[in-house]
């Protein structure tokens, strides 16, 4: 084969696969967009007509419960529980990388291993003691989980981008008579806001996507977006159409998130080692 | 910084000798802990989020515990556990997490290593096909999840038996095949969904690899004669082999306590009840809170041998930044 044509055939295979990977995306915005009953047919109805009936039924048209309290839910949780994560994992990072403590690998392996302690692991205590605290059915409780469920990905991702600042920098902030928190908030923070993006990203990303912690420790007044979705499928009549209204709306603010930092993305998904 | 260049590594300077009696005496134990400090906040608040609960699972798992039974609560030494270890759910759901953990990432790292491939080089409407293909990883879990079960499985009007309708339509036919997948292919079914989520995953860290490498080698090597396969056999694979690690690593991990899919798909029936889907219905179900614990802490033998491979990667990953 010559070069062109080995390009095309190349070009080619990569649409399909791409075209044939987004196809269920695709479907799922299809029949978000279409009637419950157009949604339900046997050959699928490809060309029938559009409506927004399936948003107006995740809004509550007919049945009145607003899906706002649980997204503000997820935003509550998905938010403060990022701004934790960011607050305790930058003066980590420093502590591991910019002025490194003893032994700091150490340190560090362990933040990352208590990731690698299945969550469910843990969730019976966690039930007990927010039973006992009167915790159950608070966002809060998830705020506390979702920042202990980042951090150790966050304190990694940190460490390897503070540890692109250069030494000269620091080290004249230093001699400037600048101390800790002042290099860490002017001097080495912007450099590293990059990778602060990143990291912000991915921890909102899971924080937002997360179901089982919702859904033990959650009931009707903290439920969250994930949660509300599940209990979207009823028993009786077609809900194909509303689902998927409901798939979209929740899934849209990770879509946006992600496709505008698709760098970030990476960098974030790999603990910061793809730079 | 500048107390480290200055001063003669920590363990040799001279406990209060003539020159630095002012500064090392007084300063080096409040200057560790000055280091120490800021990692404290983040150290403290993650043990006692997540190892104190450990601890107490580990109590637990000791204890005779039914949240139907509260009053029968007492030590049960390794009932618990030997409860849980002949228990054939526990058994099967311990294969079913390891099937369905290596069939989704080895699966989902060859299709994606496939498309980084496919992605490594310019064409027009890459960045768009980039775009697309990661649509599937940005969909929320649990909603992708309703997707495949409602809109593509569904065995009357899922988007598969609705097409092959239309292909046998094309044919004058009206006998297409019409299976029900979830019922047919439980387990199979969750695993497609999981690697049409975690391809994206693979390909992203796979393509950022395969970018990392220097093109010059690659253009030498071309010059040299050395044909596609060669250049992909003796440089594309020995350097894209960490980053296939890491990406196989990762994605393990996050794939080993996958409880979205089989929650919401199966509900952990037809033999596709992984651990962490076991634990939560032991847990949430029966109400033994002794033997959901004994579970989870076996849950957790499990991933410590899993993890101490990853670690051991990871830390090889890192290690030629070390200073």
């Amino acid at each position: 084969m010559t070069a062109p044509v080995r390009r095309g055939v190349r070009a080619l295979t990569a649409w399909l696969c791409a075209l044939s990977f987004f196809l269920p995306f695709a479907w799922m915005v299809l029949t978000s967009l279409h009637s419950e009953q157009d949604a339900a047919t046997n050959p699928p109805g490809v060309g029938a007509a559009l409506t927004l009936d399936g948003y107006r039924e995740f809004f509550g048209a007919s049945t009145g419960t607003s899906p706002w309290p649980p997204l503000i839910n997820s935003v509550t949780a998905s938010v403060t529980s990022t701004l934790l994560v960011l607050a305790l994992a930058l003066p980590a990072a420093y502590a591991l990388s910019v002025r490194p403590v003893r032994k700091w690998r150490d340190v560090l392996f362990f933040f990352l291993s208590t990731k690698m302690l299945p969550a469910v692991a843990g969730l019976l205590p966690l039930y007990l003691i927010a039973q006992n605290t009167g915790m159950l059915d608070n966002i809060w409780l998830l705020v506390i989980l979702y920042t202990s469920m980042n951090l150790p990905i966050a304190v990694w991702m940190m460490r390897s981008f503070l540890a692109e600042v250069p030494r000269e920098v620091v080290e004249a902030a230093a001699i400037d008579g600048a101390g800790p928190a002042t290099t860490l908030l002017r001097i080495v923070a912007p450099v590293a806001m990059p990778g602060i993006a990143a990291t912000a990203l991915i921890s909102f990303i899971f924080s937002w996507n997360e179901l089982l912690f919702a859904r033990v420790l959650t009931g009707v007044v903290a439920g969250t977006a994930p949660v509300f979705l599940t209990g979207f499928v009823t028993s009786q009549g077609l809900f194909l159409a509303k689902v998927c209204a409901a798939a979209v709306c929740i899934s849209l603010p990770v879509l946006v998130a992600g496709f505008a930092a698709q760098d970030k993305l990476v960098q974030g998904l790999s603990l910061g080692a793809v730079k | 910084m500048t107390a480290s260049l200055t001063a003669e590594p920590p363990r040799t300077a001279p406990r209060g000798g003539p020159h630095r009696a002012t500064r090392p005496t007084g300063s080096r134990p409040r200057g560790a802990w000055a280091r120490r400090a800021p990692l404290l906040p983040a150290l403290v608040f993650l043990i006692a989020v997540t190892q104190l609960p450990f601890v107490a699972t580990l109590v637990i798992s000791f204890m005779r515990w039914n949240a139907l039974a509260p009053a029968d609560r007492g030590f049960g030494g390794l009932a618990n556990y030997r409860s849980a270890l002949t228990d054939p759910t526990l058994r099967s759901s311990l294969l079913t997490t390891v099937v369905l953990t290596s069939a989704v990432v080895l699966t989902s790292l060859l299709l994606g290593l496939g498309l980084a491939l496919l992605l490594d080089g310019g064409f027009p409407g890459r960045g768009i096909v980039r775009t697309l293909l990661i649509a599937p990883f940005l969909i929320v879990p649990a909603a992708s999840a309703l997707l495949w079960k409602h809109a593509l499985y569904n065995a009357s009007y899922g988007l598969v038996n609705g097409s092959l309708t239309w292909i046998w339509g094309l044919f004058g036919s009206d006998g297409a095949p019409q299976p029900d997948w979830m019922s047919s292919l439980p387990l199979v079914a969750v695993e497609v969904s999981l690697i049409w989520q975690w391809t994206p995953f693979m390909m992203l860290i796979l393509l950022a690899g395969l970018q990392s490498r220097p093109p010059d080698i690659v253009e030498a090597a071309h010059v040299d004669g050395a044909g596609t396969w060669q250049v992909f056999r003796h440089l594309t694979f020995p350097h894209l082999r960490r980053y296939l690690e890491l990406a196989a690593l990762l994605g393990s991990i996050y794939v080993v306590q996958n409880f979205d899919a089989v929650f919401t798909l199966t509900s952990g029936g037809l033999g596709t009840a992984n651990l962490p889907y076991t634990v939560y219905e032991t847990f949430y179900r029966a109400h033994d809170y002794g033997q959901a614990s004994a579970e989870g802490v076996l849950v957790v033998i499990c991933s410590m041998a899993i993890a101490t491979l990853a670690l051991r990667t990871v830390s090889s990953l890192f290690r030629e930044e070390a200073p």
